[in-house]
């Protein structure tokens, strides 16, 4: 039974291969056709109704169909795997305390950018402005980014010295640290109260807003899809630069990178800003469509949801992660009836997954090779079992 | 800031602490003995800790525990109940290791794929107490397991009364049991590990795991044995939490999981008597700092010991390893 399966399993990686050596083996303008058709259809899927897959119950809207909502949550999740696979999938850091940076872009927006926040109070009395002032949206998106690309430097300066199991539990304090922060200074956060009235690209929530409203979500969707375009751009763009390299060399041998004059620290604390950067983006997007945020919506269970999003997907390779991000974001809106049993079915998959296939649904090549040597090695040396 | 109130009251705050860094170390042992022979983090000890406090719940409501028992019930359910969490505890590290671990290990996979594996493991087991045994079990075994993701409280076994007062420091019955079986089970182990020859054979492994299998120590079993000992250890530790604290849930593995670990990190990794040292330091340090704070902050001040730790003096108090005071 099992061995029917790995053998599927095998014929169907080996034809998700093919098509991706065939697809390099178009013409370049073919290959520029099929992309700019997937970004068309990305941009229409929340028009599309096929019925069964765009059914999805929601309970903000009444006898409505949410499908356009979920489709930016998984856009944002997309996002999320995405900088999360900078971290673990390119440079090797297991890092558990993603939520943080999550947090840290979702309370930049609403700071800066909301009238009821204590900072803009704050503001407003030291410099006398209106009481309606606050940092407009376009300054929050810039200063949410700088924020985490700053608090990513932070932690990982200290910490990226660190063995890789060391920096994974060092990460989930983190993660909780933030969530504490913003649970108790009430000063700063309003606590436990949250933070509403959130800025959306047209300012403040309201009824008046003609495009981001709170209703309708497809211009959300829009948005966030256009982000994950241009970030998965920008990845990959990183991924074959100087840089990117020098991730995958410190991720499959540290000292042998080393010696080859790639300096390690400086490599992982690129990949830990520039993922913390792209969680921050994610955070801001959510925090802005949600209008509302509050400290219990930033718990650590959520790190481990996106770490298995990266490992379920396939870590290290663009693709599966965002087909992990996408499948665990939608399928818990789809089945709503049994999705109290999601962190169930989630630590079921990752432990699977981890001790069936390694590498992913979609592996990376380059990450599968890797493993699959260990295992040589392991059959080659059996003391070491 | 509250410097009058800490050290006014000093000494209490640190009988508090005391009793409670005795129960993070207990569970401390469990990361330290995994670690010290595999090099690993068993991410999923802080569940092996909780499936023990629930024995401890099903036990005690199976027999119909009521609040402050006479004491010869008192001390045969603590000790039945010892049993039990040590059991169930015992054989869940035993099954983490042979469902989780076993296959990884075959195939030499990086240290991060265990550390996953862990973490899907642990969520499992949080949602399986937390959902599916309520849900399925608790139909048939009505309020054995509570409701769904719920605190379930337990039967109070010794009612907590003042014992010693010294000065303005109060030491109650519960702090002394729990301090005082904590530091014996741990004598314990470190006789277990020092002085048996099933001692000898981990600290072999330990040391080397080729040369130690040449040797003919068997591997696999002295594998096994650490993840049961480590086991046992938190089943105590669950015992003993569940006669404090008197509640439990799906949940509280985790912080206590983590503060754990920490201990196990400050008092040096792989080493025995350091997650004693570490444990007890961490507990004292806590309640010092909730008490200069606010008792909200109380994890924080755990982290960013661990965070401290790490980045000053990464093998901890003692120095680490299962190995090097071995010789």
């Amino acid at each position: 039974m099992i061995d029917k399966i790995r053998s599927a399993d095998r014929r169907r990686v080996s034809m998700l291969t093919s098509v991706g050596d065939r697809f390099r083996a178009l013409p370049k303008w073919q290959q520029a056709a099929a992309i700019v058709a997937l970004v068309a259809f990305l941009y229409y899927l929340p028009l599309l109704g096929i019925p069964g897959l765009t059914w999805l119950r929601t309970d903000s809207i009444a006898g409505g169909n949410n499908w356009a909502g979920v489709l930016f949550v998984c856009a944002i999740y997309v996002l999320v795997a995405i900088g999360l696979n900078v971290v673990v999938g390119l440079a090797g850091l297991l890092d558990l305390g993603y939520i943080g940076f999550f947090a840290i872009g979702a309370y930049s927006v609403a700071l800066f950018g909301s009238v009821n926040s204590p900072v803009v109070k704050w503001i407003q009395q030291e410099f006398d402005l209106p009481p309606t002032w606050a940092v407009t949206w376009a300054v929050c998106l810039l200063l949410s980014i700088v924020l985490t690309l700053i608090s990513g430097v932070l932690l990982g300066w200290p910490t990226l010295r660190l063995r890789g199991d060391y920096l994974a539990i060092v990460t989930l304090g983190f993660g909780e640290i933030i969530r504490i922060v913003a649970r108790n200074a009430t000063g700063l956060t309003n606590g436990p109260q949250g933070i509403s009235a959130i800025p959306g690209p047209e300012g403040p929530p309201s009824g008046d807003n003609k495009v981001f409203g709170l209703i309708d979500a497809k211009p959300w969707y829009w948005l966030a899809i256009t982000m994950v375009l241009l970030m998965v751009f920008l990845v990959r763009r990183l991924e074959h630069s100087r840089v990117g390299r020098a991730w995958l060399a410190v991720r499959e041998d540290e000292d042998a990178a080393a010696v080859m004059g790639v300096y390690p620290f400086k490599a992982k604390l690129w990949a830990f800003a520039i993922g913390a950067a792209l969680g921050g983006l994610s955070g801001f997007l959510f925090g802005s469509r949600n209008a509302f945020i509050d400290p219990t919506q930033f718990n650590a269970n959520l790190s481990i949801l996106f770490v298995a999003m990266v490992v379920v997907g396939g870590s290290g390779n663009m693709i599966g992660v965002s087909l992990g991000a996408v499948l665990l974001a939608y399928l818990p809106e789809r089945f709503r009836e049994v999705a109290d049993y999601r962190w169930l079915a989630f630590g079921l998959a990752m432990v699977l997954v981890m001790i069936l296939r390694p590498q992913g649904l979609i592996p990376s090549r380059r990450r599968a090779r890797e493993l699959k040597d260990r295992a040589a090695a392991a059959e080659e040396a059996p003391a070491h079992v | 800031m509250h410097f009058d109130e800490l050290i006014g009251h000093l000494g209490q705050h640190t009988v508090d602490g005391l009793s409670k860094g005795a129960i993070y170390a207990l569970i401390a042992l469990g990361y330290t003995l995994v670690y010290g022979v595999l090099r690993l983090i068993n991410f999923a000890h802080s569940e092996v800790f909780m499936v023990g406090t629930f024995a401890v719940l099903g036990l005690w409501t199976a027999f119909g525990v009521k609040n402050n028992p006479p004491i010869g019930q008192a001390v045969l359910f603590l000790v039945l109940g010892l049993i039990a969490a040590a059991i169930a505890s015992g054989g869940t590290a035993l099954a983490i290791e042979r469902i989780a671990y076993r296959p990884l290990r075959r195939k030499n996979a990086p240290p991060l794929i265990f550390l996953i594996t862990a973490i899907g493991i642990s969520l499992v087991l949080v949602e399986v107490f937390g959902l599916l045994l309520p849900d399925v079990a608790g139909g048939a075994l009505p309020t054995l397991f509570g409701r769904a993701r719920q605190i379930v409280g337990m039967p109070t076994i010794i009612q907590q009364e003042t014992l010693l007062q010294i000065g303005n420091t109060a030491i109650t019955n519960i702090q002394l049991i729990v301090f005082v079986s904590a530091v014996v089970m741990m004598a314990l182990l470190d006789w277990f590990i020092n002085r048996t020859r099933y001692g000898r054979g981990v600290r072999a492994v330990a040391q080397n795991p080729e040369t130690a299998a040449l040797m003919g120590v068997n591997q696999e079993r002295v594998i096994m044995l650490i993840f049961m000992l480590g086991g046992i250890m938190a089943g105590a530790a669950a015992l003993l939490w569940s006669m404090r604290f008197g509640f439990t849930q799906n949940s509280i593995g985790f912080v206590l999981g983590l503060k754990a670990f920490t201990a196990a990190v400050l008092g040096g990794i792989g080493n025995l008597r350091g997650a004693l040292v570490g444990g007890l330091f961490l507990g004292i340090v806590e309640v010092y700092g909730a008490t200069l704070f606010a008792s909200n902050w109380e994890d924080v001040i755990a982290f960013v010991v661990l965070i401290v730790v790490l980045m000053f003096r990464p093998t901890g108090l003692l120095g680490e390893s299962l190995g090097r005071a071995r010789a």
